[in-house]
């Protein structure tokens, strides 16, 4: 089954990988050049929180915390130990990874509306002490190195730089999502998701799984926290821990398509574009309005597409594999 | 025990009894439709400006503003449940979560880019001045409000349990199809829920307002009161939300009297952590 997809995703796949190597050479200004790396920035994002959102259906939306350990662990190292920003990396994932297990070890055991809600105010919680933790610079936040020591410091004042390294981490991430859906892992979750109850019978250890999908979703968002913060060089509560960093995670997954492998990368390249250029259009007074852009959007997915937009066009594609599956049955897969 | 302890306490209470009135709306639609409305926090912050507005345009007061905010806000539940909730709610989870988080948004920013920005208040003195009880100094607006907010919940609790309408219902809440069967029209009665929780918070908003700032973005400050009250009473639970509320009013003024104001809203969700972690079903929830 898996070989008879292979002849129409290959080339598909190629396609984009060719656009996106190419899209910085071809829109050279340093808007688009930006707005590129920006939207390969919120895919990592929404592809780490699309392991447990989608594929598992635990709607985390306090995925700040953990976008906030990376960018906090990446500057505080820079800030205290004079290490490039990036070297924090390792401190913000196992911060990250440590805070998923206190969230989800009593949660996940429970119905998945006191996960959503566990998630959101233990995000919140953090934003508030960290506002208050001069050590993390409180409300006024941490800086980067303002001018670049060596390479290692990452600082660089054109954007492509950074959307090649962007591009290669959400390869990374989206390739650690792919196998993982079609590891034993991939299915448990995806029968948690659609029957908690039904795989429990079958023996699946559900809040195992779930935890380790969490545990996952963590550490990776807490990359794209570091990447954020090593290209921005700043961070403080409300750009790191926000629940608007939540949000628009668990928004771009769901436009693009949650659960599927390219629904956040899809949901990013519609959503980001649209927030910097209604930005850009509108000034300062533009933000309110996008919001509520953003609002009335997330409000008719819900109604009319739970799905996503990638949704229909998967049904479809499944739906045009099928008679060449029942020809031959698959085998072992 | 000293005498400014007490005041605090008293504070709190009164303070916890509104919780308590907004958070049992929330508390009524997650028991009648195991629905969050992540919203809920913005029709509070509506019910505020209703009340700004109210005082705005007709230099009224809360005998005004409390039944006029109610209304929009009932009527404002009613079109959500019938454009939105009622559609998102036989979807996956995802897509109840998103459909209220949209509305959120929505809301809070059509506020913001409405109104803008800035802090407002009502007149200080629009709800008499301050009382004295022997000791105890008390504010007349939040007097007001927590005896307000304690007898719409307690209203609220009693049509539940104690009217015809409240038993169908709660038949909905049980099982819609068997309801169905006995001639009660589901839709109907979770329309009404919707009616009734909103209504709640467009009096609880109305009733805040006179004591505490009205900004767009107040909503989400209160909803996470509202979520933390709604879990630590146990969910689907009006007594619940009365106890956790007025528990939550106590802990956040002791401890902003105590060890200051910027500490309340910490101390409040590390205590909603910490009751996940030892209590999920919360203090009045079945397990």
């Amino acid at each position: 089954m898996k070989r008879m997809v292979w002849p129409m995703v290959v080339p598909a796949i190629a396609l984009a990988l060719a656009v996106a190597l190419a899209y910085p050479l071809v829109l050279t200004t340093p808007f688009q050049q930006r707005l590129g790396a920006l939207v390969l920035l919120y895919a990592i994002g929404a592809s780490a929180w699309n392991i447990v959102g989608g594929y598992a259906g635990q709607i985390s939306v306090g995925h700040a915390v953990f976008f906030g350990c990376g960018a906090y662990g990446a500057l505080a190292s820079y800030q205290h130990l004079g290490l490039p920003p990036i070297a924090g990396l390792p401190i913000g994932v196992a911060v990250s990874v440590l805070i998923a297990a206190i969230i989800g070890v009593p949660t996940l055991r429970l119905s998945g509306h006191y996960f959503s809600m566990a998630t959101i105010a233990v995000a919140e919680l953090v934003r508030l002490v960290v506002s208050d933790t001069e050590w993390l610079g409180g409300a006024q936040g941490l800086s980067g190195p303002p001018v670049p020591r060596t390479v290692l410091d990452l600082s660089f004042i054109s954007a492509v730089p950074y959307y090649y390294l962007f591009l290669a981490v959400l390869a990374a991430v989206l390739a650690v999502t792919w196998q993982m859906e079609r590891s034993r892992i991939g299915f448990y979750l995806r029968a948690i998701r659609d029957s908690e109850r039904a795989a429990r019978s079958l023996g699946v250890a559900a809040p195992r799984y779930k935890l380790c999908a969490f545990m996952l979703s963590a550490a990776l968002t807490a990359v794209a926290g570091a990447l954020y913060a090593v290209m921005f060089g700043f961070i403080d509560p409300e750009s790191g821990l926000g629940i608007l960093i939540s949000v628009k995670m668990l928004i771009m997954a769901a436009l693009g398509g949650a659960g599927l492998l390219f629904g956040p990368l899809v949901g990013a390249a519609i959503l980001v574009p649209l927030e910097e250029i209604s930005n850009n259009l509108l000034g300062g007074n533009g933000a309110g309005l996008t919001f509520v852009v953003y609002g009335a959007i997330i409000v008719v997915i819900a109604r009319f597409q739970p799905g996503g937009i990638l949704g229909p066009i998967t049904v479809l594609l499944r739906r045009h594999q099928a008679p060449q599956r029942a020809a031959s049955p698959p085998v072992g897969a | 025990m000293s005498l400014t302890l007490v005041q605090v306490i008293a504070g709190g209470l009164l303070l916890g009894a509104v919780y308590a009135l907004f958070s049992s709306g929330l508390t009524l639609i997650w028991g009648m439709m195991n629905v969050i409305n992540f919203a809920h926090g913005d029709f509070v912050m509506l019910g505020m400006y209703v009340a700004f507005l109210v005082w705005t345009l007709m230099g009224a007061g809360p005998a005004a503003a409390v039944p006029i905010a109610a209304l929009v806000l009932a009527t404002l539940g009613i079109v959500c449940y019938f454009a939105l909730i009622r559609h998102v709610m036989r979807g996956p989870m995802l897509a109840q979560i998103l459909g209220t988080f949209g509305l959120a948004l929505l809301l809070r920013y059509s506020a913001l880019w409405y109104f803008g920005a800035n802090f407002r208040t009502l007149p200080e003195n629009l709800v008499g001045g301050t009382l004295q009880f022997g000791t105890i100094r008390i504010e007349s607006s939040r007097l007001l409000a927590g005896v307000v907010a304690l007898l719409v919940t307690a209203g609220l609790h009693l049509i539940l349990t104690r009217t015809a309408l409240g038993s169908r219902m709660l038949a909905v809440a049980e099982d819609a199809a068997a309801a169905e069967l006995m001639g009660i029209r589901p839709d109907r009665m979770q329309a009404t829920a919707w009616a009734l929780a909103a209504g709640a918070t467009g009096i609880a908003g109305a009733l805040i307002a006179n004591f505490f700032y009205v900004a767009p973005t107040v909503g989400e400050t209160l909803g996470l009161v509202a979520f933390v009250t709604v879990a630590l009473g146990g969910f689907g639970s009006v007594p619940g939300a009365l106890v956790a509320g007025l528990l939550i009013g106590v802990v956040e003024s002791v401890s902003a009297y105590a060890i200051g104001a910027v500490y309340k809203d910490i101390v409040v969700y590390a205590l909603f952590v910490l009751a996940l972690w030892l209590r999920p079903q919360g203090l009045l929830g079945k397990a």
